[in-house]
């Protein structure tokens, strides 16, 4: 799946856009978090306060405790500062 | 010969939604919005501006970053309820992105009905909705160096006002 990442968090982790293939037991968008902050010390800077990190799955808003089977693309991003 | 009964069936709303780096002019999308409709007694405008000064530091510049794939989606789904929560005739939405001095011009809400209360409403609706929704984010610039924005609880606390029991 292609993961995306905005503001402070793609600062952090250093990229844009990345394809990644997390293990079948990841199956939520926390546990894909978690799997992400074990990657490197860059994820786990990103990812270090989880409950501030917004996520959507197909550039769609979603909880932490959505399913991420099927997603094409998830985004990981700060609360948003538009407007 | 038949006539249709009512004058804008399909047309009823028309919802404009520009993610742009140039600057818009209000006057002429009002008049886009409007065009020849008689229908229309009220166009709200709200414009959004880069303040030169946040919390008593001065802000040199502010860089708007975007998620231009669901940017997009986020905000046609806020015009979509907001189309369903009033009786509007016409939506504008556009929001700029890039690099901003103060006193330029960020975003745009143009809502439209027949009667002035469903315009204003709808027009802070989308708003409070985009502040807290639409995936943007703004980086300051200042004499002590650059930041990312943080989301402030009172956008949250006004857009909580919308959510239906």
């Amino acid at each position: 799946m292609k993961v995306k990442y905005f503001a402070w968090v793609r600062e952090r982790v250093g990229k844009a856009e990345e394809t990644i293939e997390p293990p079948a037991t990841v199956r939520t968008v926390e546990e894909l978090i978690a799997w992400l902050s074990g990657q490197s010390e860059a994820y786990a800077y990103a990812f270090e306060k989880p409950k501030v990190i917004r996520a959507a799955i197909d550039h769609a808003h979603v909880k932490s405790d959505a399913a991420i089977a099927g997603a094409r693309e998830i985004a990981f991003f700060p609360p948003m500062t538009g407007g | 010969m038949t006539f249709p009964v009512t004058a804008f069936p399909a047309t009823a709303c028309p919802v404009t939604i520009r993610i742009q780096q140039d600057d818009f002019d209000i006057a002429r999308e009002i008049a886009v919005l409007t065009g020849s409709r008689t229908d229309i007694g009220a166009v709200v405008s709200f414009s959004g501006i880069c303040r030169a000064d946040e919390d008593s530091a001065k802000i040199a510049a502010l860089t708007l970053e975007h998620y231009p794939d669901m940017a997009e989606e986020e905000i046609r789904r806020h015009a979509d309820e907001a189309i369903s929560r009033w009786p509007l005739n016409g939506v504008t939405v556009i929001h700029r992105v890039g690099r901003f001095m103060p006193g330029q011009n960020i975003v745009l809400v143009l809502t439209a009905s027949q009667h002035r209360q469903a315009a204003f409403q709808a027009a802070e609706f989308l708003m409070d909705y985009l502040k807290t929704n639409a995936p943007f984010w703004k980086k300051e610039e200042s004499a002590t160096g650059t930041g990312w924005v943080e989301a402030q609880a009172r956008d949250d606390e006004a857009a909580a006002r919308w959510t239906r029991p």
